[in-house]
């Protein structure tokens, strides 16, 4: 693959993999969290917060973007102790890229584990419940368990988002070929250059590819974690 | 062990104020759909938190409004039986059968329950994999096994047809027998109370109508009036005395004895006898000539009617009391009254295996 993909092309694939896959792995303990929130507790401020959690799928990507710069740059309310006190840059960082991603994706994300909170009956808690079990040990050997084909659906389609994420990455981290160029901006980049057209299609190619597998790895698991628990 | 109870819960429409004490054996709360037995038993479970009541396990304060005291579910170690079983889906039967056991391990007691209810070949199966009367069992096992103060059954056979619950019911027997805790049984099935039960507590609209021994309870010819007509009848206890060489089993009760077809237990067995009211008849005089077998003596101790032509007149036949349907009319013409001696002629006796004796 290396032979037939030029190393800039290269680069931006292996950036764009490991963007996604740390924005999907980082982001996904707090997904299930923030979907149990929406799914089974009330609070005041529940609509506030689902409201924000859904904006990034709402607001134009630049937006988001553009408001992650302003946060997260050196300059910004976040961006700035961040580097002055963990030496920590997001902005113009492959880092940046993986937290623009991760915030475009989590709606999604949340979306399908929270249905699949929703589905778990929450009797078979109540069950567990009288039989001893304390609140995390329910939730670890009942919810958890159940709400597997959810987990997986949701964590594919945010690495699936991730990967094809693109405006508010550039905005906030540019495209710097190697450090920042994923792959979108990769495509992009190609098309802006005379001659590019032949790079950018091979980068199709492979962000269909790798958008398929996805697609099917995930089927897969989900079929398995659902006949884990419907248990025939 | 005994259990004691006090709530009341509001809600729009309904409000729930009910006070008893349930002792050792099996106290059943019976009362229509929608009465409130099973928000009863969801506070005693700790599933739901009343708004003001106190809840006392043997001695143990499991709620306390007033305090300030509540006992989460996980804390109480009280078995909760489902009426849809509730088994863990992900789980095969033998992890649903330990999730509530400490040690988690397959120990003598787990084999005891195991063969008590006759699950050893479902152990590596899946609930998806089970019927109905299967479920019922398993789910049966796993709050037996997570070795509870206090058992909790709301309708565990309500969700079966009638050869399912009779494939249950012994079962249920045998732990009423073996498990030395206080069950508390919800149903509405007057049958199942006859044969199960030793305390009934009535339920109406969201109070406690009625307390007491499930024989005095049933024998009260108030009783009909939450019980059913075709429902109402008294329970008693007797023994087996001798079966004879014509088919018919010879049972022992206080006021005499009853001659029934051939009972498969053996002689010195405790039975469990229930006759319904409507298949008694009263006559004042001995009777002679008749082809039905079981005849009691006894004396009238109450009479109530109804609104409609019927009459249930109370009969007390030695320590037993049972409990007759006649019409408004033969009870004026037979000019019974209370103290007057009468006897009981049976046409259909209900036989069910009793501990008493056992």
């Amino acid at each position: 693959m290396t032979a037939w993909l030029g190393p800039a092309e290269w680069q931006a694939v292996a950036l764009s993999l490991r963007v996604s896959l740390t924005a999907t792995a980082l982001s996904l303990p707090l997904g299930i969290w923030i979907a149990w929130l929406l799914a089974r507790r009330r609070f005041p401020g529940k609509q506030v917060l689902n409201g924000l959690v859904h904006l990034p799928l709402i607001l134009p990507p630049v937006v988001t973007g553009y408001l992650l710069l302003l946060t997260f740059g050196t300059q910004g309310p976040v961006g700035g102790p961040l580097r002055d006190w963990f030496g920590v840059t997001l902005a113009f960082r492959w880092t940046g890229a993986a937290l623009a991603a991760a915030i475009m994706a989590f709606p999604l994300m949340v979306r399908a584990i929270r249905l699949s909170f929703e589905a778990v009956d929450p009797r078979l808690e109540e069950a567990a419940a009288t039989l001893g079990a304390s609140r995390l040990r329910v939730f670890a050997t009942v919810t958890l368990p159940l709400i597997a084909p959810g987990i997986v659906a949701g964590a594919v389609l945010a690495f699936a988002k991730a990967m094809g994420e693109f405006g508010a990455t550039i905005t906030f981290v540019a495209n710097i070929p190697g450090r920042t160029q994923t792959l979108p901006s990769a495509i992009y980049g190609f098309l802006q250059v005379p001659g590019g057209e032949g790079p950018a299609l091979r980068l199709v190619l492979v962000s269909v590819a790798v958008a398929m597998t996805a697609l099917l790895v995930s089927e897969v698991l989900a079929a398995r974690a659902s006949r884990r628990v419907a248990g025939s | 062990m005994t259990l004691e109870v006090r709530l009341s819960q509001r809600w729009p429409g309904f409000a729930l104020d009910a006070a008893f004490t349930a002792p050792d054996g099996v106290t059943a709360l019976f009362g229509r759909s929608g009465s409130g037995k099973t928000t009863i038993v969801n506070a005693v479970a700790g599933l739901l938190r009343p708004q003001a009541g106190r809840i006392v396990l043997g001695g143990d304060v499991l709620l306390d409004t007033r305090a300030g005291r509540f006992v989460p579910p996980s804390a109480r170690r009280i078995g909760y039986v489902f009426q849809d079983g509730r088994l863990f889906p992900h789980m095969d039967v033998a992890a649903n059968l330990l999730y509530g056991r400490r040690p988690r391990r397959r120990d003598a007691a787990f084999s005891d329950v195991v063969d008590l209810l006759g699950i050893g070949a479902l152990l590596a199966r899946r609930p998806a994999a089970l019927s109905g009367g299967e479920k019922s069992r398993v789910a049966l096992g796993r709050a037996l096994l997570s070795n509870p103060r206090l058992l909790l059954m709301d309708e565990p056979l309500a969700a079966l047809d009638e050869a399912r619950k009779a494939e249950i019911l012994p079962y249920l027997e045998r732990i009423r027998d073996t498990a030395r805790i206080p069950i508390l049984y919800v149903s509405h099935s007057v049958a199942e109370i006859a044969r199960l039960a030793t305390t009934l507590v009535t339920i109406e609209a969201g109070r406690v109508t009625g307390a007491g021994p499930v024989a005095a309870m049933l024998a009260d010819p108030g009783a009909v009036r939450f019980l059913g007509v075709r429902e109402a009848g008294a329970v008693l206890a007797g023994r087996i005395v001798a079966h004879h060489p014509d088919g018919l089993s010879e049972v022992a009760v206080s006021g005499g004895s009853l001659h029934l077809p051939r009972i498969a237990l053996g002689v010195g067995h405790g039975v469990r006898l229930r006759i319904a009211a409507q298949d008694v008849i009263l006559s004042r005089a001995a009777p002679v000539g008749l082809s039905a077998l079981n005849i009691l003596p006894g004396i009238v101790t109450a009479i109530r009617r109804g609104d409609g032509p019927g009459a249930m007149v109370q009969l007390a036949c030695g320590g037993d009391l049972l409990l007759a349907r006649i019409t408004g009319r033969s009870a004026d013409a037979m000019d019974l009254r209370e103290g007057q001696p009468c006897h009981a002629i049976m046409k259909s006796v209900a036989v069910h295996p009793d501990d008493v004796g056992g």
